[in-house]
């Protein structure tokens, strides 16, 4: 039995009946770590001594009887740029290395109050930007399904950890596709939940009004029950939504009859890779055979999405990481002779050439004289991709898109190539600028065995109709129970029992 | 040549809430470096802000108590970018575009002369940390984050004030008020009230404004006026020199009393303003501002006025009695109990105001309840007590015992007047009788020796007559013989 390939459920029923403790599957995943990421980098902190610390607590609650949460002893990895108390939490920057935080995020502090077990802090392109996971000051993430090719991004370590079998559940962050698009690329299920549904307290901002923590797994029931666990009204963030959050376990029904999705012809124009195009409609054609109506949609200003998406971004982005100053905590430059030099020299080392791109191209789209023509105007336009969607929405229930025009490619491919990156965003920064939900489920795979994903938005807080569609695909299609064949050496049985 | 001034005045208040604008940390002044501190007000990553409600109340009094014709609907807010030590995010939340209202005013007036200045705009902003440069060899500086998030409410007055005085004038109306409707303590030792002035000078008659400059580092409302005298006199001179003011930052010295340019950056500041993603808009509604009219307190103008007119008492007296919600409701009290609006006056001015002045009486609280010192007003009315000894013996004792009655006081102290005319009649008797030589004196023209037969009343009664009713018989009695 590989205990690192098992789901939620399962661990918990042997949790249970006491067939193995929450040490043995803390500890087999710590094998597992051991023995893969080396060579895949999904982690850059590893917490091995507080994850034994939690487990010895969850089998103590297993012995005494004491009624367990859902997700009582169950690996879960944490993308860094979530804040956890007292440990590092670098967000993937050199500016934060060495950073803790004295507070856990509150979708951190959820997952500690259901007993879930962190294994570590996961990998991601710096400050969240990023869809390769190559802009990291803590190296490259590799692709479990090939080591030469990325995993996407940003959360691209939390994408390559769970396909990798190196935990079970994991968090995500999604500013204009990082969870959905890793997830895609990686072969695994990651929820962008609407804007709102979950706290952004203890995220570390990129960019404030597109940020949401995302729930990703290896399955959809998974992803479910992770969501359900971190979703929720928190008065520590104004923007979070006081809606009451349903039982998604509900609606895992398979059924999926009298539901209308609607396909977008704006997402299959050019640029989409054909093997990637065939899955995706393979995909729809399957859930139509499940007795969904299919219909064709049109999002008229789908081509506007992503330079609305880079205007809004960095110049919320240029804003939010104002704070990486050098004064009161973080990276601080050693060589200054003032203040300003201070600032620059500390900005100049601490950051990446790509969160400084951003931040440079985020100023000036605020600064005087430019903010009509690029922020108010994008905001406008932003409007506009809203109402695409609500006009869309009024006739169906879901829309089913490519998660991304192409399977993964090859780690440095695009590194010169920051625009060619940005536009690939296309399918994935709409549903940020709207607030949407988007989910994205593998959907089958290219001919040289790369996972393709189909990606499922919705209406906004219809975060259970998502989940719904991608069950039902799921559970009837045959791709859910395949691994990457991971080209490593084994030292010795990673796979714990 | 003959020149005027143009006077502005930006003015910040901490707005009067226990805790932050954006989190929970208390706002108490004067608490140890970086203990008032936590995330939020620390800028930390992830960190999220939450807006104090009770903060944009307080503004929104100031917008009703300042009269302002435009109060925003939905209050938004917005960031304003830069870099500075003492502010941790890089931002500070303030408003941009849609302040909370517009278009206020204020009455002032110059020896004798009203006039109204015009209220530009209100809004609400965060304050951001305070610097502390280490003297000493070390080159080192350090910042005390306890100020940041501390709500203020910046005023900005139309550039309406021509003179020091009326500046001057402008800054004590707008505190008062300000202090009145418990918006802020705006105590300026404890940096709750803040002042920057803008200054401007054109030949009398022209239209043009001259180039302005702007004064920092004022500390009381008088530095106030000597800086703004003292640029006004700068910008004269540089234009009778036929030389161009230099649009500047001044700092103002106190020792030195006088204001020297800010050492430039010459370097625009583009704050890059664009809305607050993390704050929703808040809806005030009509009927919060409504409410909150209800609720504003009379203020000291209009009480003032009424006071002279309703209780017969001095402008002076008035100003007094008026010069808080506290002493006013105190005065109002006394003045209904003993029914005497006068004696209750002579009383707040004179001896509570002293007692206030020594640190003896707080006036959120006073030590003597209003219907004891109204007793007290009545025993002297009805000459129980005489008024020295009420004030110098029987009020102390009260002060210094709350609760104690001021008939008791006043027979523990042994000062009940003799004001028995049959008791006292025998005791004049007695000293007439004793005292024939000086009668004959009297009644051939000394009648300053009247003094000397009181004191031997006093005398006698251990100074417990009423020297009124003695003072009758006296003259009575002298006469008749």
């Amino acid at each position: 039995m590989h205990l690192y390939r098992l789901g939620v459920g399962e661990i918990g029923r042997l949790l249970r009946k006491r067939v193995i403790s929450a040490r043995d599957i803390t500890g087999a995943f710590f094998a597992r770590i051991r023995a893969v990421d080396q060579s895949v980098n999904a982690y850059i902190t590893l917490l091995e001594e507080r994850a034994h610390a939690k487990a010895k607590e969850v089998d103590a609650k297993i012995a005494s009887g004491d009624e367990l949460s859902p997700l009582a002893g169950i690996p879960v990895a944490v993308k860094d740029n979530i804040c956890t108390q007292g440990v590092e939490t670098t967000c993937g920057s050199r500016i934060l290395s060495r950073y803790r935080p004295q507070y856990d995020a509150t979708a951190v502090a959820r997952l500690r109050a259901a007993d879930a077990i962190i294994l570590g802090k996961t990998n991601l392109d710096e400050f969240g930007m990023g869809a390769s996971n190559e802009y990291s000051y803590y190296g490259p993430v590799a692709n479990p399904w090939d080591l030469l090719r990325v995993p996407g991004g940003s959360s691209g370590g939390s994408a390559a950890a769970l396909a990798a079998g190196e935990t079970t559940l994991a968090l995500g962050t999604d500013t204009g596709g990082s969870t959905r698009q890793p997830a895609g690329l990686c072969g695994v299920v990651g929820i962008k939940p609407t804007y709102g549904r979950v706290s952004r307290y203890g995220l570390v901002a990129f960019a404030s009004s597109l940020d949401q923590i995302g729930a990703m797994a290896r399955s959809v029931e998974d992803c479910a029950l992770l969501l359900s666990i971190i979703a929720g009204h928190d008065p520590r963030d104004s923007t979070s939504a006081a809606l009451p959050v349903p039982n998604y376990h509900d609606y895992l029904t398979g059924e999926v009859r009298g539901l209308r999705i609607g396909v977008p012809r704006e997402y299959f124009a050019e640029g989409i890779d054909p093997e990637v195009e065939s899955a995706v409609r393979d995909a729809i054609d399957h859930l139509a055979g499940l007795g969904a109506e299919v219909v064709d949609v049109s999002l008229p200003h789908t081509e506007y999405g992503v330079a609305v998406y880079q205007l809004v971004a960095t110049a919320e982005a240029s804003s939010n990481l104002a704070r990486y100053d050098g004064i009161g905590y973080g990276f601080r430059a050693e060589d200054f002779d003032d203040l300003a030099g201070m600032y620059s020299r500390t900005r100049h080392d601490g950051f990446g050439n790509e969160v400084k791109r951003r931040i440079m191209l985020g100023a000036y789209v605020l600064s005087a004289g430019y903010y009509e023509a690029y922020y108010l105007r994008a905001q406008k336009v932003r409007s506009l991709i809203r109402r695409d969607f609500e006009e869309a929405f009024a006739s169906v229930d879901c829309l089913a898109t490519p998660t991304y025009p192409t399977p993964a490619f090859r780690l440095g491919e695009k590194l010169d190539d920051p625009l060619a990156l940005y536009l690939a965003d296309i399918y994935n920064t709409s549903a940020n600028l709207a607030g949407i939900p988007g989910i994205s489920i593998p959907c089958g795979y290219t001919g040289d065995g790369f996972p393709v994903g189909l990606q499922l938005l919705g209406r906004p807080f219809d975060e259970k109709t998502l989940f719904r569609i991608a069950y039902a695909y799921e559970q009837t299609a045959e791709w859910r129970h395949r691994w990457p064949e991971l080209d490593i050496p084994v030292r010795r049985s990673a796979d714990g029992v | 040549m003959e020149y005027e001034a143009i006077i502005g005045m930006e003015v910040h208040v901490q707005l009067k809430t226990a805790s932050k604008i954006y989190c929970g940390c208390s706002t108490a002044f004067g608490a140890e470096p970086n203990t008032q501190t936590c995330p939020v007000c620390l800028g930390l990553p992830g960190a999220l802000p939450v807006l104090n409600r009770k903060a944009v109340e307080l503004g929104l009094k100031a917008a009703v108590t300042l009269v302002c014709d435009e109060i925003v609907e939905r209050a938004a807010f917005a960031r304003k970018n830069y870099f500075y030590p003492d502010l941790p995010k890089g931002y500070q939340i303030t408003q941009f575009g849609a302040p909370l209202a517009r278009h206020g005013r204020i009455e002032i007036e110059v020896e004798g002369q009203q006039k109204e200045i015009g209220i530009r705009h209100l809004l609400i902003e965060e304050d951001a940390g305070k610097l502390i440069h280490s003297e000493g060899e070390s080159d080192v500086s350090f910042v005390d984050f306890n100020r940041c998030g501390v709500p203020l409410l910046e005023i900005v007055s139309e550039p309406d004030l021509r003179t020091p005085a009326e500046a001057h004038a402008y800054l004590a109306a707008l505190k008062e008020v300000i202090e009145y409707a418990g918006i802020s303590d705006a105590d300026m030792e404890k940096g709750q009230m803040r002042c920057e002035p803008n200054i401007s000078v054109r030949p009398r008659g022209y239209k043009e404004f001259g180039t302005r400059t702007e004064l920092k580092n004022l500390n009381s409302f008088r530095n106030v006026e000597r800086a703004i005298a003292f640029e006004i006199e700068r910008h004269i001179g540089i234009l009778e020199r036929g030389e161009k003011v230099e649009q500047a930052t001044m700092l103002w010295d106190e020792r030195a009393q006088r204001a020297s340019p800010m050492r430039v950056k010459e370097e625009a500041h583009d704050y890059r303003y664009f809305p607050e993603p993390d704050l929703t808009a808040v809806t005030l509604g009509r009927d919060l501002a409504a409410q909150i009219r209800a609720e504003l307190p009379e203020l000291p103008r209009a009480k003032r006025a009424r006071f002279v007119s309703g209780y017969g008492i001095a402008p002076e007296q008035a100003a007094v009695c008026a010069s808080s919600p506290a002493v006013a409701d105190y005065f109002e009290a006394v003045a209904k109990a003993c029914g005497d609006g006068n004696e209750a006056a002579k009383w707040i001015v004179g001896v509570v105001a002293s007692a206030v002045n020594e640190g003896k009486w707080d006036v959120n609280a006073p030590s003597v309840a209003a219907e004891k010192l109204a007793a007290l007003i009545r025993l002297v009315a009805d000459g129980a007590v005489s008024g020295i000894a009420a004030r110098e013996n029987v009020f102390p004792a009260m002060l210094e015992r709350p609760g104690l009655e001021p008939e008791e006081a006043v027979d523990e102290l042994g000062l009940r007047q003799m004001s028995d005319e049959a008791r006292l009649e025998a005791v004049v008797d007695r000293v007439i009788a004793a005292n024939p030589g000086e009668v004959v004196r009297y009644r051939r023209g000394e009648e300053k020796l009247l003094g000397y037969f009181v004191g031997q009343v006093m005398e006698e009664t251990k100074g417990r007559a009423n020297p009124k009713i003695v003072n009758q018989l006296l003259r009575r009695k002298l006469a008749s013989g």
